[in-house]
């Protein structure tokens, strides 16, 4: 980064480092010496993350670590109190970062289309977004359901129109706040497997907040440890894809991440 | 619910009211209950078809709906915008709402004997009472609407990226409804309340004066009469607001059988 892009940085406007395209090599955020106080209360102290476009980061921590406030920074819900966070890739950053909550939060009074409309709120109107919102339901197995009111889906259901919501305007960085947390463990696999699998198709940068380090491992190309606002560890998880669940080698960098959790 | 179902469940609504008008006949002709007290309901019957004939009743009940409706839509949108204003600014909020909190701790037809010294037996006095009586119910209602939005949906509208207009009528104003409409169905009640309280007191035509009129000359059956006819009428407002809220609530699950 050139002196000139830090000072623009530091002023929280993302700076574009190159032209809109492709995404491979490039970064698509990185936190510098940043931090977030709420009164007295430090939250999240120097923190330097430098994140490549396309990667998929989980970032695992105990419960009031700051792990969330990370993400609230990143989606642009709240500003850093210190340091500075920029964008490598598009030039109005936020405009480009989707956000997935632990809720679904559905509009109840919104057909499940309509909410997955919802997503495309200033990039597309009309029937060219009920058409992407159409093709996206149809990715994530809910194209039946469409004209239905979200009150009649199950849990699963609900988060994965939640995920088609996120991912119709075509990010490129989605957070994620826990939103498997909720479910029960068979629907979270499956959940976690679609996930992967329109990772995978869509190529966009994943920042998955959790606090299942199983799952952090299963997905993720590298796990970060957030511990008391500072970043404890962090480290790549180079095991190939598809990834089979249980594995030795998953084994052996989900017990090193508790090591450095609880030890 | 197929239609059938619905129908039947309608109509066992009407079981009851059925009875008491059979139960009241059978009394009425076994002499148990004297015609000066309460007369029969052919009697009351009778009268309807002779109020109906001389065209007296259809005119009495327009310009009473007349009224009712006026003040209704005066208080009514009165009470909407402010209730709205006051849930999306908390300065307006901190500006009116004591104010109006104490206003509405007076009963308004305590102002009966002020309204008639203001604007005599005219058509404004009724409109001020029904107005103010109605402003309240939808006021307090809009407003717990919108406060109690929930603010999570309206966070997923920020980040998502809707202005203030669409965050107002996609997730605020929907999200109020529910409670907008207990202020309606309530507004409703309230305002045939106020009418008739006043039509009785002070008018030259309306439901309540024909009533008044009927009592002066001892037509205990026409004060029957006009007593049934507010119930009629309080009944289909009430209907066409469940109708109205059944129209547009389809998305709630307490009326997705109904």
């Amino acid at each position: 980064m050139t002196a000139a892009s830090l000072t623009a940085a530091r002023s929280f406007v993302a700076t574009p480092v190159r032209p809109i395209g492709s995404v491979e090599g490039q970064r698509a955020f990185a936190f510098r010496h940043a931090g977030k106080r709420f009164g007295d209360k430090t939250v999240l102290d120097g923190i330097d993350l430098d994140v490549p476009a396309g990667q998929f980061l989980a970032v695992i921590g105990k419960s009031g670590c700051g792990k969330s406030t990370l993400l609230r920074l990143l989606a642009g819900l709240d500003r850093p109190t210190s340091g500075s966070l920029s964008f490598g890739v598009e030039e109005e950053g936020h405009s480009r970062t989707r956000f997935m909550f632990q809720e679904p939060r559905l509009l109840p009074w919104a057909s499940v289309v309509e909410n997955v409309e919802v997503g495309l709120t200033g990039i597309a109107t009309g029937s060219e977004a009920r058409h992407r919102a159409l093709d996206i339901l149809g990715e994530v197995g809910l194209a039946d359901r469409a004209d239905e009111w979200p009150s009649v889906l199950s849990g699963g259901q609900k988060q994965r129109v939640a995920l088609a919501r996120a991912l119709v305007g075509h990010p490129q960085i989605l957070a994620l706040d826990e939103p498997l947390g909720a479910l029960d463990a068979l629907t979270r696999i499956e959940m976690q497997q679609l996930l992967e699998r329109i990772w995978i198709a869509q190529k966009f940068t994943a920042v998955l907040v959790t606090h299942d380090v199983a799952e952090a491992v299963a997905l993720a190309d590298r796990v970060v440890v957030i511990s008391e606002g500072r970043i404890a560890l962090d480290l790549d998880v180079p095991v190939e894809r598809p990834r089979r669940r249980g594995s030795v080698e998953l084994a052996r960098l989900e017990g090193k991440i508790l090591d450095r959790l609880f030890g | 619910m197929s239609f059938s179902t619905r129908l039947h469940s309608n109509a066992i609504g009407w079981l009851l009211p059925a009875l008491i008008i059979a139960g009241w006949e059978i009394a009425s002709r076994a002499g148990v209950m004297p015609a000066n007290v309460l007369p029969a309901p052919s009697a009351v019957a009778e009268a309807f078809w002779r109020l109906t004939l001389s065209g007296e009743l259809i005119r009495n009940i327009g310009v009473s709906t007349a009224r009712a409706l006026a003040g209704f839509a005066i208080g009514g949108s009165i009470g909407f915008a402010l209730g709205l204003a006051n849930g999306l600014s908390t300065l307006s909020r901190g500006l009116t709402d004591t104010t109006l909190q104490m206003i509405r701790n007076i009963p308004h037809l305590a102002l009966i004997p002020l309204v008639i010294l203001w604007f005599g037996i005219d058509e404004e006095a009724k409109l001020f009472l029904v107005a103010l009586g109605v402003f309240f119910p939808i006021y307090v209602n809009t407003l717990l609407g919108i406060q109690s939005v929930d603010p999570q949906l309206v966070e997923m509208g920020r980040v998502y990226g809707m202005d203030r207009r669409a965050l107002f009528f996609r997730v605020i104003l929907p999200g109020a409804l529910p409670a907008i409409f207990v202020g309606l169905r309530y507004a409703l009640g309230i305002m045939w309340l106020t009418l008739i309280v006043a039509e009785t007191i002070s008018a030259s035509s309306g439901l309540g004066y024909m009533a008044m009129q009927a009592r002066e000359f001892l037509l205990i059956d026409v004060v029957v009469l006009s007593i049934l006819i507010y119930a009629l009428l309080g009944k289909l407002a009430d209907s066409l607001a469940r109708l109205l809220e059944r129209l547009s609530l389809g998305w709630h699950p307490a009326f997705q059988n109904g």
